[in-house]
């Protein structure tokens, strides 16, 4: 009798944790809004719309250029709130600590953590801590949960049409990229930071200026391969995307060379992919690249009938591949 | 960080050059056999069969590490890996294999320390930090990753660690190549010889092929730019009638080849009688081993009372064999995409993301030539 056990590969963000969520999760935890698996769910209260997430953070290193996993609880559940055209309004956080944590580093981090929420103007207004013996975490994880108050209705994964139009808003796979480096010492003579950033102000500039947006999805784990796969799949389309329209920093594209991944499929934690109307693009760039961390957004990609649920990536010299979902060990405690 | 190496060698505008060069020029039908995995991943992942005319055919080869490896060395690893206190540490996708039972990476679910590596050398610092364990490093790979193996050996006997064991799975490109060619029921008429593999052994090794079977070889990079030259090359020298082995990879591969590096293989490995391959079978002198004066870091002799010795077959709806001899492609393969997916591959060419299953599935699931 062979003993079934949890695998890191399905929690990687890719097929097979699709497959553990829609399999076990959804078997026991079965209800509409589940089922729609946006990035924060959508509820009706009194006599507005709120969008309701949670996340939980056990990147390693706890530090990383750029950030580090405080700054990460805050942008990541902060940002999936955003995802759902939502102002992130509150926030409550949950420390689980290991015995021994140096106080001087959590210090920093949490110090990280109100500078964040800065950003975005949420509050932490319940927490929860927990230490634990040496051993049964590695250092210290953190989980996020957070309400928004949707300003604009509408926004979800199932309404992509054909005709509409992906916009990615910064380069692509820098926070994989950024955090593999450090974990396996990789030394490179430039600099490689994490994208990590809160996307409200973005959005917020986006909705108040009446750009016509369709979906909008934080690229995290999977990258931007696993969120428009989902896209395809969630409005039943097809994506056609451009190569060489997709921003790419050169240390990303060094890193994913020496050791065999692809930039599409490494973590952001800043970067989203934004579904826009046809004739909406140049609009949406404008807006965008206003912003320092959204000013080298790039319209890379159209919405088609061509193959419905699959992503078409077009080289530059006249061929094709499908963009298949991430699947395997990706990487793992990316966020 | 260069990336100038990269970018250059993809630049369309080169790329769309040569595709036109060769519509041109080629006249003849050119089954190409491209013999590393990594060969197999560039055709796929960019395409290059759609902006390539009929006449060109690619076969891919056996030069996937992973991919080769038999079942019985597969649980080899895992039955060291399941010991007592040991750390059993290889490289890449050898995690997920599967073997007759278990794979290393369920193993390690299980609470079964198993480490993988980007840098092989990383082993020696595990065995130094752990004086109390075990440390098994399962090497795998062909000429390429050779060297690093046996100067891990090196630095092994020079701090005297007395706990770090070999399990030495280094197998060699002519060799499967010979045992292709001579089964006499192979279509190839070309090679895109390794890049990779070729930068340590010189591209002189393939010399003698395309003399012994009249067969044109080239060395290529792995870079678009490169696989489409080297193919520009291969159509000249049957238009020519030249039947050589030429280098495409100038900017990395010589004739001989870096000898430094064979000499530290030389010096601690030796053939083997022979090595059985995945979907090819047993080759004759196709694989190393430690040297006898060595015994005592080679695990196959250390734990031998431990390790199966019966060879296990794949499972016999899977075509691999035909596969990797070119006289199949994976669309042909009744359970491919089905049973047998990259994350639950029946057949060695699912295994590893540089076998023409995994390839064709990523990249091509429906066609090479285009997408339908």
């Amino acid at each position: 009798m062979i003993e079934k056990r949890i695998t890191l590969s399905q929690g990687g963000g890719g097929e097979e944790t699709n497959s553990l969520i829609k399999k076990l999760f959804f078997k026991y935890f079965d209800n509409e809004v589940l089922l729609k698996m946006e990035d924060a769910a959508v509820l009706s209260m009194g006599d507005g719309k709120i969008a309701f997430t949670t996340d939980s953070f056990t990147v390693s290193p706890i530090f990383f250029n750029g950030g580090n996993i405080g700054k990460l609880a805050i942008a990541g559940t902060v940002n999936d709130i955003s995802m759902m055209g939502a102002k992130p309004l509150y926030l409550t956080c949950s420390f689980m600590i290991e015995e021994g944590f140096l106080y001087d580093e959590l210090e920093t981090i949490v110090k990280s953590m109100g500078e964040e929420l800065k950003v975005s103007g949420a509050l932490i207004v319940a927490g929860d801590t927990k230490v634990v013996p040496k051993g049964s975490v590695d250092g210290l994880f953190i989980n996020t949960s957070g309400i928004g108050k949707i300003t604009k209705d509408g926004i979800s994964a199932h309404n992509l049409k054909s005709g509409d139009s992906i916009i990615i808003s910064n380069e692509v796979g820098n926070h994989g990229a950024c955090i593999l480096a450090k974990r396996e010492d990789i030394e490179l003579d430039m600099e490689l930071k994490t994208d990590c950033t809160t996307l409200w102000p973005m959005i917020e500039a986006l909705i108040k200026n009446g750009v016509k947006i369709k979906s909008l999805r934080d690229a995290t784990r999977g990258g931007l391969s696993a969120v428009l796969n989902e896209w395809a799949e969630t409005s039943d389309i097809c994506i056609e995307v451009d190569e060489d329209k997709i921003p790419v920093a050169d240390e990303v594209k060094g890193v994913c060379e020496m050791l065999g991944f692809e930039p599409y499929e490494f973590a952001n934690e800043g970067t989203m992919a934004i579904c826009v109307e046809a004739g909406e693009e140049e609009k949406t760039l404008k807006i965008l690249r206003q912003f320092e961390k959204t000013k080298k957004a790039s319209f890379i990609g159209k919405v088609s009938d061509k193959y419905k649920q699959k992503v078409i990536l077009n080289t530059p010299w006249g061929s094709a591949r499908y963009l298949e979902p991430p699947k395997g060990e990706l990487l793992p405690r990316i966020c | 960080m260069q990336l100038d190496l990269i970018e250059s060698f993809r630049n369309p505008e080169h790329i769309k050059a040569l595709a036109k060069l060769i519509k041109k020029e080629c006249k003849t039908k050119i089954n190409v056999m491209e013999i590393c995995g990594g060969h197999t991943h560039t055709i796929m992942k960019f395409g290059l069969p759609q902006i390539l005319p009929d006449l060109i055919e690619f076969i891919h080869g056996p030069g996937c590490p992973v991919c080769i490896m038999p079942k019985e060395r597969i649980d080899h690893a895992t039955a060291l890996a399941s010991q007592k206190d040991v750390i059993l540490a290889t490289l890449g996708d050898m995690i997920r294999v599967p073997g007759s039972k278990t794979s290393l990476q369920k193993l390690r679910a299980e609470g079964k320390d198993i480490r993988s590596l980007y840098s092989p050398l990383d082993v020696i610092k595990i065995a130094q930090e752990n004086p109390n364990k075990k440390v098994i490093f399962f090497a795998i790979g062909f000429e390429t990753t050779t060297p690093m193996t046996a100067a891990i050996i090196e630095q092994a006997i020079k701090l005297d660690l007395k706990n770090l064991y070999f399990h030495i799975n280094h197998v060699s490109v002519p060799e499967p190549i010979d045992a292709i060619m001579s089964s006499g029921d192979s279509r190839i008429n070309a090679f895109l010889g390794p890049s990779h593999v070729s930068v340590i052994t010189g591209y002189g090794i393939f010399e003698p092929i395309a003399k012994r079977y009249q067969t044109p070889i080239v060395v290529a990079g792995f870079e678009p730019v490169d696989v489409m030259e080297a193919i520009l090359m291969l159509v000249r020298q049957f238009n020519e009638k030249r039947c050589i082995a030429e280098n495409q990879y100038t900017r990395a591969v010589s004739q001989k080849g870096n000898t430094k590096a064979q000499n530290l293989i030389n010096k601690y490995m030796e053939k083997r009688s022979h090595f059985r391959w995945r979907g090819i079978g047993d080759i004759p002198s196709s694989a190393l081993k430690l040297k006898d004066e060595y015994a005592k870091f080679d695990a196959e002799i250390v734990f031998d009372d431990i390790l199966p010795k019966e060879p296990i077959d794949d499972h016999k709806l899977c075509i691999c064999g035909d596969i990797l001899k070119g006289n199949a492609k994976p669309f042909d393969c009744k359970v491919f995409g089905k049973a047998c997916k990259p994350s639950s591959p029946m057949g060695s060419c699912m295994v590893s993301s540089e076998g023409a299953c995994a390839a064709y599935y990523k990249y091509g699931k429906f066609s090479g030539r285009g997408l339908k």
